[in-house]
């Protein structure tokens, strides 16, 4: 299993008890350059350092707002490109129904893929409500934007014999040519972040990898079947590697129980702060099909749905404001203790959803401390990694 | 091209759109705004005593459907010129509120041959202002309960509780901001050509506008007004953004007023 080291850069000195928006409209007078600078070196250190223990590289972005101060993805890969040895460095992701320019974006991901040597995996996303203001593009049809950018990247890196031009619906370039191309032939590892069924197949016919963020057992458990149900459905020969699945979990180890608590607790200043937002933020136009769209606006002031923790037998916890710890290691949200207790977690529940052959691991969050998160990650690295990798050994030899 | 009408809907070519067909008399083309129509809001029936009134739901509004290849107000444009055309009507008033104003003008810069009068109710699709100044309140950051509150001088109105509404009438209300959404988010509310294009406007028009209009002020009204060779504007008393809303009766009755001014 491959573990990836995952946090978005927060600026928690923003996130104040009282706020009731945390993103798109709080002016930028509530970010100081020079704390921000000390930060970006902070988290950098703590990705090198998570490539020397042998960890991979996640990162994501946002914009407009102190949760995540990577405002571009592609700028923080660039510079790990460089300074990093080993690990695989995954953009998850770019919202390229988003991006005005998707030529532009192929041009930056080959040239991280070629400054890294091959070792990039290209996340698209289709971003989350938040971002539409940000970017000034409509939600309306952004997944039809999504798969033309989609479709010309994948055309752009897989072209050696180009230039070739694109009349497209949404994009039109006269004369498409990327230099570089890409290391990776014929383009990097696509994955995405899926939330719901209906996007499941379009990762499974391409092969993509397919990651879910803090979706609890059960619903991890049904996308995960139904991308083995679509794979099996368009003719992919043979079971589905693991490594074509992620989840991303919060991680909170330590060298007791009582020091993971702590650091948990930390940790989880990102579900905290991440969804504080106004009403219409929350709900732009068409972003959410009508009945989601009225359920928020019946259910505005309360917790998602979506965001009550459930333990692996059904049993609902609460929300995810209100839970323990405890409830949330329950949920499958959290992986939280020591070595034993953490593997143990996340082997329970890998194996309960199917199995997947990555962990995105939101390793820092919130206002979790350098030195916490540096602990953290050479506990991790030590007691965990070798475990989980044997697991996973295990796990594919059964399958074969 | 022909339409045909069938139980409440009326198909044109691939689009088919709720329509009701009220009245009796010359025929009145009513462009809805962005927030949709009721068909028995009381001025459809205080127009009804003086036409024929067409009250349609613009593709991707209410319920009817929008088809894959409409993204533009100028779609919109042209499906209300075959509309009159397929309709067999030869000339009708076309009255537009708000969005549904700047489809009326996007019509008549295209064509006024079967447009008898014109009236723009607190119309969109022109910029007036600089580029550092909007002219349009932003529907899509605010809420939609800030958006009421500047819509409407009625404090009843101002102050709708869209949590008490049942679920078919939120899935209109999302259905409604969703095309907005799609047809009118950037540039917002406007096409940059669109003012210039207004002096091809031949058919006699009114700028209306409420008195108490916070999403787009009457000075933009008067802009709209001067673009337009020969056109008059109009204050309603006691309006917000949607006099036909608030002041029903009065707008009927300024409709009817610039009609017979205009024979």
């Amino acid at each position: 299993m491959r573990v990836w080291h995952f946090s978005e850069e927060p600026y928690p000195a923003a996130w104040t008890p009282e706020a009731k928006n945390l993103r798109v409209s709080l002016p930028n007078q509530n970010i100081d350059p020079v704390l921000a600078a000390d930060l970006y070196h902070r988290y950098l250190d703590e990705w090198l350092l998570a490539d020397e223990l042998g960890f991979d590289i996640f990162a994501n972005e946002h914009h407009s707002t102190p949760t995540c101060m990577t405002a571009s993805v592609n700028l923080i890969l660039a510079i790990l490109a460089r300074q990093t040895k080993k690990a695989r460095l995954l953009g998850l992701g770019l919202p390229i129904g988003l991006r005005p320019d998707p030529l532009r974006v192929a041009e930056e991901l080959a040239m991280i893929d070629v400054i890294s040597r091959g070792r990039l995996e290209m996340g698209f996303i289709k971003g989350v409500p938040y971002e539409f203001s940000a970017a000034n593009r409509s939600p309306v049809r952004v997944m039809d934007r999504f798969w033309e950018a989609h479709d010309l990247i994948v055309k752009a890196m897989g072209t050696h014999d180009g230039p070739f031009s694109w009349e497209g619906e949404h994009f039109h370039y006269r004369s498409v040519n990327i230099w570089p191309r890409p290391w990776q032939q014929p383009h990097p590892p696509v994955w995405s972040s899926v939330g719901s069924m209906h996007n499941v197949r379009n990762m499974a016919i391409r092969g993509y990898t397919m990651a879910t963020f803090i979706n609890g057992w059960q619903k991890s458990k049904d996308l995960f079947a139904e991308y083995r149900k679509e794979w099996a459905a368009a003719g992919r020969p043979g079971p589905v590697p693991l490594e074509r699945f992620a989840y991303l979990a919060m991680v909170a180890i330590g060298n007791t129980e009582a020091e993971a608590d702590r650091r948990a607790t930390q940790v989880r200043g990102y579900l905290e702060t991440n969804a504080t937002a106004f009403e219409q933020h929350k709900n732009p136009p068409g972003f959410w099909s009508p009945t989601d769209s009225a359920r928020l606006i019946k259910t505005f002031g309360q917790p998602h749905p979506t965001m009550t923790v459930t333990t692996r037998d059904g049993h609902k916890l609460g929300p995810v404001a209100k839970a323990s710890n405890a409830d949330m290691v329950a949920g499958g949200l959290l992986f939280c203790g020591t070595p034993d207790q953490v593997y143990q977690q996340i082997v329970t529940f890998a194996d309960a959803v199917g199995g997947f052959g990555n962990l995105l691991m939101m390793g820092q969050g919130g206002r979790l401390s350098h030195e916490d998160t540096a602990d953290s990650l050479k506990l991790f690295a030590r007691e965990v990694m070798p475990r989980l990798q044997a697991w996973s050994a295990e796990r594919e030899r059964q399958a074969a | 091209m022909t339409g045909s009408i069938a139980g409440g809907t009326y198909q044109l070519g691939d689009v088919r759109i709720d329509l009701t067909v009220q009245g009796s008399g010359a025929p009145l083309l009513f462009l809805h705004p962005e927030i949709g129509v009721d068909p028995d809001l009381p001025v459809i029936a205080e127009l009804a005593r003086h036409w024929t009134v067409h009250v349609p739901s613009h593709p991707g509004f209410g319920a009817s459907q929008l088809p894959r290849w409409m993204s533009e107000v100028d779609d919109l444009a042209y499906f209300y010129l075959d509309y009159l055309q397929a309709q067999g009507i030869a000339k009708a008033v076309v009255v537009g509120s708000s969005f549904g104003g700047w489809i009326a003008a996007e019509m008549a810069v295209r064509s006024c041959e079967r447009i008898s009068h014109l009236v723009l109710s607190g119309a969109a699709g022109i910029k007036v202002s600089d580029r550092e100044h909007r002219d349009f309140a932003d529907m899509f950051t605010l809420s939609i309960n800030e958006v009421s509150a500047l819509a409407y001088t009625d404090a009843a109105l101002a102050q709708c509780d869209y949590k008490t509404l049942d679920e078919a009438a939120l899935a209109v209300l999302h259905r409604n901001r969703e095309s907005t959404g799609l047809f009118a988010w950037s540039p917002y509310m406007h096409h940059p050509k669109l003012r210039r294009r207004l002096a091809r406007i031949q058919s006699p028009t009114l700028v209306l506008w409420g008195d108490d209009d916070r999403i787009v002020s009457a000075d933009y009204g008067r802009a709209y007004s001067a673009a337009i060779p020969g056109a008059t504007f109009e204050l309603i008393e006691h309006s917000g953004h949607y006099p036909h809303i608030e002041q029903p009766k009065a707008f009927a009755a300024r409709v009817a007023a610039h009609v017979a001014a205009h024979v």
